[in-house]
């Protein structure tokens, strides 16, 4: 009997009947007339089964099938309003459009408080409260801009911003426009170099893969008083993690982080320095999202621990309801560890079949 | 498995992501390649000034002694590959078995190179027209009682390199007695020569700090193209588009090089035909200065079917078989795909494959579980048909017939041409024609490479300009 392992395996039955419990509570919510949102009402009507009554546990959720992206392009967006959130404030955030028209997603308050979790993970030491930030990442309709800020704020700093269109920089992209794309980088970067040595005060940073390398050729962020980075937007490998460690900002605390506007925000399992095991591996907000990484020819069938599988996301949150969407993702099944003891998985990347039709890596 | 690491200005890396480079036939990895990524790239570049004065310190005199070295070195020496070690057949049958190129043109490939390396100093002689070379150690010289100057324009030569045929690499190798470091990023089938020759360089004596070689992914090659003041880039039609605008960078694109009959020799066709053959034929088509169209005035028929038949005889072959002429594809289904398009195309009115008649197969074969396209004439009445106007990685000829005084404007963009005629105004209009990049003035065969004439591009020329200098007393 492995007595070390016995105290991981009951943090996971725990994590899954928390799970369970969860998604029996969301999906009361979401198909109950009175809380309800239109978009999911007018689906349960088209069912032949009530899922209030069917759907018991995570599993059960096969039995509504897959969550469809292209409901979530174009209107009307108030059809995924929740009745029971009614006269609430919506925000609506897009996609980045790297696939066509952007899906929206409302929120009232999940930005928040997946951010609010987020920041119980950071290092006090290396993330003071109290710190300023730079957000050094896409702005306009997207929620990281406002989710950086409330982070920063939450944990008593105020947030600078830089603009930047990752829309125009998918286009500049797409025809070839190398050049004008590296100005319109070192025009952002600029941006960020000039409010970096103005505001003594900023500690933090939240910034891209490429706009981090691209700033630490101009600046030795560790002498320009930067302790914190939280890194995240697009995909990062194991490379560029080392890379970033071992050369770009040596001695300043780096976390990859993944999240979208559908999911929230993924964090990553702790960097072991003895071990320099420079695998990232994700493990999402449970119970509020849920990663299964599943067989891409038969989405129904989760692939072994250690495999290569698509990711399915799942959402589950009163604001959002967004049963197992085939993400635009794969990488590898990871195991639950102690402070995440569930599912996540390593070597995120744009999922092969799709690699020639999407323009990512834009900021 | 045979590990190929990133040389970060000499010095091994190994990266966390690797590539696999396989064999064409069966698949199988023969070797894993670190790949670069982006970020390192750009930071690494930030430091060519101090590396080119590791080159700069040495006298040209010097470098060029180096260069005949590593001559010796790249054909005769076990060099070192990863945590292994290569030697000269080791190279071969590594670059055959990932390009599909038969170990015979492979060898040819590699002399191309050795002699290059070997005669250096005239091949300086050609790109600069005879400068005295001391004034890349002095920085000027007199020349016939003028002062001379050149100004270096970049610290570093990047160069997007291709797959398609190992002697293209010939072209960097004068940046290193030009005192100009190399940024390299390599095929994804075919690391082996540009490594091996930057280690045949080392073995040599050059300064190891003076060649970067990164494997790396479409963004890390824009770096490079945007960080090195000067560059080269190697690839199709679409690859090159976005670059084309730009003086940094030298273009490589598709040759579409040609072999013209003037109205005043056709009436001597029958004694071009071995130049044309080895103008198409030669490296197995793979070169860029390997002609894919020939042009005449009449008697185009006459001509198409005389090469049909010749190419007819030409057949597949294992890659060892030392009568190999051509190669196999590295991904059977591209060669499907092309011989599927030259036949849709060929249902377009006003051109008919030649060869056709005179083979026993289909244009596509399988032998020894390996794909090829055997060569093909096409003959062309009609000079705007999309077949008159193409190149592919096989030899491939479109016969096209035309009146001459149309021709030149008609034929576009041509690497080499290879006119034959002795009519002065025709010789005139060639001359003064800005789609014609080489000239061949006789039957030689486009592939003919003079090592003083440099063709597509003078390095020197894109490395340095000539400055306004003058000095006191």
């Amino acid at each position: 009997m492995n007595v070390i392992a016995k105290p991981l395996t009951e943090k996971i039955a725990a994590a899954r009947r928390q799970l369970d419990a969860q998604v029996r509570e969301m999906v009361q919510w979401h198909f109950d007339p009175a809380t309800g949102c239109p978009f999911w009402l007018d689906y349960a009507g088209r069912l032949d089964f009530d899922p209030r009554k069917e759907i018991g546990g995570f599993s059960d959720l096969k039995l509504l099938g897959h969550f469809q992206d292209e409901w979530l392009r174009g209107g009307p967006v108030r059809k995924w309003v929740p009745k029971g959130l009614a006269g609430k404030p919506v925000y609506v955030f897009e996609t980045g459009g790297s696939t066509g028209v952007p899906k929206t997603r409302i929120n009232i308050n999940d930005f928040q408080t997946d951010y609010e979790l987020f920041s119980k993970t950071l290092s006090e030491k290396t993330f003071p409260k109290g710190a300023d930030w730079l957000m050094l990442g896409p702005s306009g309709p997207r929620r990281l801009r406002l989710a950086v800020e409330h982070l920063c704020q939450h944990r008593g700093g105020i947030c600078f911003f830089v603009d930047l269109d990752p829309r125009w920089v998918n286009k500049l992209i797409t025809r070839g426009e190398m050049q004008e794309l590296d100005l319109y980088k070192n025009h952002v970067i600029n941006q960020g170099l000039t409010i970096l040595r103005a505001h003594d005060n900023i500690q933090c940073l939240f910034t891209t893969p490429k706009l981090l390398e691209a700033l630490c050729e101009k600046i030795d962020l560790r002498k320009a008083g930067i302790k914190g980075i939280f890194c995240g937007g697009t995909e990062m490998n194991a490379q560029f993690h080392r890379f970033a460690r071992e050369e770009l900002v040596p001695g300043i605390d780096f976390v990859p982080t993944y999240g979208n506007t559908l999911m929230g925000l993924a964090t990553s399992k702790p960097f072991d320095s003895k071990k320099k095991d420079y695998t990232i591996t994700y493990y999402p907000p449970s119970p509020r999202a849920v990663f299964e990484i599943v067989n891409p020819d038969n989405l129904d069938e989760t692939v072994a621990y250690g495999q290569t599988g698509r990711v399915l996301l799942t959402t589950l949150t009163r604001e959002f309801f967004m049963p197992r969407f085939p993400e635009r993702d794969e990488g590898e099944r990871s195991e639950p560890i102690e402070p995440y003891p569930w599912d996540g998985v390593s070597n995120l990347r744009l999922f092969s079949a799709l690699q020639e039709s999407v323009v990512v890596g834009v900021y | 498995m045979i590990h190929i690491p990133i040389l970060r200005a000499g010095k091994p890396y190994q990266s966390l992501e690797v590539a696999t480079v396989p064999h064409f036939r069966s698949g199988e990895p023969v070797a894993e390649v670190s790949q670069a990524n982006r970020g390192l790239i750009a930071r690494d570049l930030l430091q060519m000034a101090e590396r080119q004065q590791m080159l700069q310190a040495l006298s040209v005199r010097e470098l060029l002694q180096i260069c005949r070295a590593a001559a010796k070195h790249f054909q005769e020496a076990v060099l070192p590959l990863g945590a292994g070690e290569q030697s000269p057949d080791d190279y071969i049958a590594q670059l055959s078995a990932t390009t599909g190129m038969p170990q015979s043109l492979c060898r040819k490939n590699m002399d191309k190179i050795v002699l290059v390396l070997e005669e250096m100093e005239a091949v300086l002689g050609g790109l600069t027209r005879g400068i005295d070379v001391e004034i890349f150690d002095r920085g000027w010289i007199e020349q016939e009682g003028r002062p001379l100057s050149f100004l270096r324009e970049a610290d570093a030569l990047g160069a997007i390199l291709p797959s398609n045929s190992p002697g293209v690499h010939s072209l960097w190798l004068p940046a290193i007695p030009l005192k100009v470091p190399l940024v390299l990023k390599p095929g994804s089938q075919e690391p082996w020569t540009p490594f091996r020759i930057i280690q045949a360089f080392i073995a040599a004596g050059a300064p190891p700090e003076a060649f970067s070689f990164y494997p790396t992914d479409y963004g890390g090659a824009a770096e490079i193209l945007l960080r090195t003041g000067r560059s080269m880039l190697f690839g199709d039609k679409n690859t090159v588009a976005p670059w084309r605008k730009d003086p940094r960078v030298q273009i490589h694109g598709p040759g579409w090089s040609k072999v013209i009959i003037a109205d005043d020799k056709i009436g001597q066709w029958q004694d071009y035909l071995d130049v044309i053959e080895t103008s198409a034929v030669m490296n197995g088509g793979r070169s860029c200065i390997n002609a894919s169209g020939v042009w005449v005035g009449s008697r185009g028929r006459e001509v198409a079917e005389a090469l049909g038949q010749r190419f007819a005889r030409i057949e597949a072959r294992g890659i060892e078989d030392p009568d190999a002429q051509i190669a196999a594809f590295t991904n059977k289904s591209l060669a499907r795909r092309i011989s599927a398009m030259i036949d849709s195309q060929l249902q377009i009115p006003g051109a008919e494959d030649v060869t056709a008649r005179h083979r026993n197969s289909d244009r596509y074969v399988e032998k020894d579980g390996c794909a090829f396209l055997l060569p093909t004439v096409i003959y062309c009445e009609d000079p705007a048909h999309p077949l008159a106007h193409s190149e592919f990685l096989f030899p491939y000829l479109s016969v096209v017939e035309m009146p001459q005084e149309e021709m030149l404007p008609a034929m576009g963009s041509t690497l080499v041409a290879t006119a034959i005629t002795g009519d002065r105004e025709f010789i005139r209009r060639i001359f003064a024609s800005h789609n014609v990049e080489r000239l061949n003035l006789g039957p030689i065969p486009t592939m003919k490479i003079n090592w003083d004439q440099p063709h597509e591009g003078n390095l020197f020329e894109h490395l340095y300009r000539q400055r306004a200098f003058q000095m006191s007393g």
